[in-house]
């Protein structure tokens, strides 16, 4: 269920602007990968090629590959649309459906595969996928309430449920935890330590104590300045990046000489 | 709450009182508490209206009112409250027909705007949109009449002579020429002359869908369609029940153009095909208003009467759909 992603000389393109230059670098299965860097170094756009959520965004494409297990996701007969069903994506806000249930939320992605899900299966589905979120025992005895009665705390971790319910190969979570409190931070941190057990999980965030705390490997990301495309400075194991990066500008970012 | 160290007499001048725009907030509050009242008053002065002068002609007793109005016959089963009746149900009919016709096109067109077309052509399409409102109903009316009505009459004839058996469709009897002057074509011209409120407002609605959830459906492997479903649809719901509303309130008054195609009647029938067999309050009051007498304008405000509580339900009922679940409506 996890796979390794190999990303091989990619651009970015907004229309004619190139926001992110030449990227080459190796995601391995079973492992929290953090992409850190300053606001607008493309992190987030990068990731967002991982499952091509890019494109919604009018003018957006972009040149170069992403392989997972070996298939180009930007090869021939590729549909975005089941590329996302196998690389799923957890946001900065929490955003669960405010019009479904809490439970209707957590199957909302595997009924677009199944159509017709039983009682039973959904019902175990939706407890497996809960308990995968660490929220089964705060929610259980509310699942017919809409999702957004929940917490951002726990409308995150429902977020999660919803994306491990269609058993994804890969969870991307862009800055997940940017608009929570510590303790809900915690919580979803403590989560993903558990889902990479199963997962490839790739993380954004602007917080450099959290890629120190939960990943394996790190991935710096810098701008030049305004209007220059953002790029990979360097990638390494985590331990090392935050005690003995090779790049000056990586050691100026984390130990906070800006950014 | 702790002693103060001022003399007992005077308060002392502080710096904490009044400010620039505190006069300006003042007014502004009473000018919009003014215009909200200014509504109340003007529905209250309606409705007081509507039921002073309908009052006459709904107390007296039909003999006598058919002695006095010209319309009323009550030896033909025609009393005032039947008249009513009649109308009701020819209004309910046409503009059911409208609504049947223009929701799903409007609601098409409104997503082909918000989610489908490039941004050029959907400007442009929402323009030719707004510009069939603002064609006079008179306008459409002689349209209908001169067009659509001999374009329609051979798809009637069709439809009654292969699904005549259906009560819907029942063809006019024998020796009653087909004229398409029917309650089916007074729908469908009012369909068109609705679709532009519709699609308005629900295409406004689907352009404020937060892209949030939009993604939140595409990234776990949505097609456009299905994140339409998931994520727009229910989130502009109680949106298109109220465009849909706004259509059927236009459409529940509209006079000119029923009353040009129509041939009207006065019946329950639910043929829609047969002319002779409906027409609308509205249109009623228009035809004989110019004959009417005292009494008769009395019997008329008594039908413009019933006209303002059936839009006055419609429009409850809608806010009632709207608000059965309002926890999941994701307004907050």
């Amino acid at each position: 269920m996890s796979k390794r992603i190999d990303i091989n000389n990619l651009n970015v393109y907004y229309g004619e602007f190139l926001a992110v230059e030449d990227v080459s670098l190796s995601i391995e299965p079973k492992s929290i990968t953090a992409f850190i860097g300053p606001s607008g170094c493309g992190k987030s756009t990068f990731l967002r090629t991982l499952n091509r959520m890019h494109e919604v965004i009018p003018g957006a494409r972009v040149e170069g590959e992403v392989l997972i297990d070996g298939v180009n996701l930007y090869g021939d007969n590729v549909d975005p649309v089941t590329v996302r069903r196998h690389v799923g994506m957890v946001f900065q806000r929490p955003n669960p459906f405010p019009t479904m249930s809490i439970a209707e939320n957590v199957l909302a992605g595997y009924r677009l595969n199944n159509k017709r899900v039983s009682k039973s299966q959904a019902d175990d589905l939706v407890e497996e996928s809960l308990r995968g979120a660490n929220l089964w025992n705060e929610v259980k005895d509310r699942l017919d309430r809409p999702g957004s009665s929940l917490s951002g705390g726990q409308q995150q971790r429902l977020c999660i449920a919803r994306a491990i319910a269609i058993k994804p190969d890969v969870l991307l979570m862009d800055e997940p935890c940017s608009a929570l409190d510590p303790i809900s931070t915690l919580a979803i941190e403590d989560l993903m330590a558990e889902l990479k057990d199963q997962y490839t999980i790739v993380i954004v965030t602007h917080n450099m104590q959290q890629a120190a705390r939960v990943s394996d490997r790190t991935a710096f990301f810098n701008i030049a300045g305004t209007g220059k495309p953002g790029k990979l400075i360097e990638m390494n194991e985590t331990p090392v990046m935050f005690s003995t990066p090779s790049e000056k500008a990586t050691e100026d970012y984390i130990s906070g000489r800006f950014g | 709450m702790t002693q103060s160290t001022s003399s007992p007499e005077a308060p002392a001048e502080n710096d904490y009182g009044t400010h620039p725009g505190a006069a300006a907030n003042r007014v502004f509050r009473w000018l919009s508490t003014g215009a909200g009242a200014l509504i109340l008053i003007t529905l209250a002065a309606v409705a007081t209206f509507l039921l002073a002068e309908a009052w006459p002609a709904l107390a007296m007793s039909s003999e006598e009112l058919g002695e006095t109005v010209s319309f009323i016959k009550p030896e033909d089963g025609q009393s005032l409250m039947e008249i009513i009746g009649y109308l009701i149900f020819g209004t309910l009919v046409i503009s059911i027909i409208a609504l049947l016709i223009a929701t799903p096109v409007a609601i098409g067109i409104a997503l082909f705007i918000s989610h489908y077309a490039p941004r050029r052509l959907a400007q442009g399409l929402g323009y030719m949109i707004d510009l069939l409102a603002a064609v006079p109903s008179v306008v459409y009316g002689l349209w209908g009449v001169a067009v659509l009505v001999p374009f329609l009459t051979p798809f009637y004839q069709f439809l009654a002579d292969y699904l005549g058996f259906i009560p819907l469709f029942a063809p006019p009897e024998s020796g009653e020429i087909f004229t398409g002057r029917v309650a089916m074509s007074a729908g469908i011209v009012l369909a068109i002359m609705i679709l532009p409120i519709i699609t308005a407002v629900s295409r406004e609605v689907f352009l404020q869908t937060p892209t949030l959830h939009e993604e939140a459906a595409l990234a776990m492997g949505a097609t456009r369609w299905e994140m339409i479903k998931m994520a727009v649809f229910p989130f502009g719901r109680s949106g298109m029940i109220g465009a849909t509303m706004l259509g059927l309130g236009r459409a529940l008054g509209e006079t000119m153009a029923v009353l040009m195609i129509i041939s009207p009647g006065l019946t329950f029938s639910a043929a829609i095909l047969q002319p002779n067999q409906h027409n609308t309050i509205a249109a009623y009051i228009a035809l004989q208003f110019p004959e009417a007498n005292a009494m008769g304008v009395n019997s008329l405000i008594a039908m413009g009467l019933a006209l303002f509580v059936i839009t006055l339900l419609v429009n409850m009922l809608a806010r009632w759909v709207v608000s059965r679940r309002k926890d999941f409506s994701g307004a907050n």
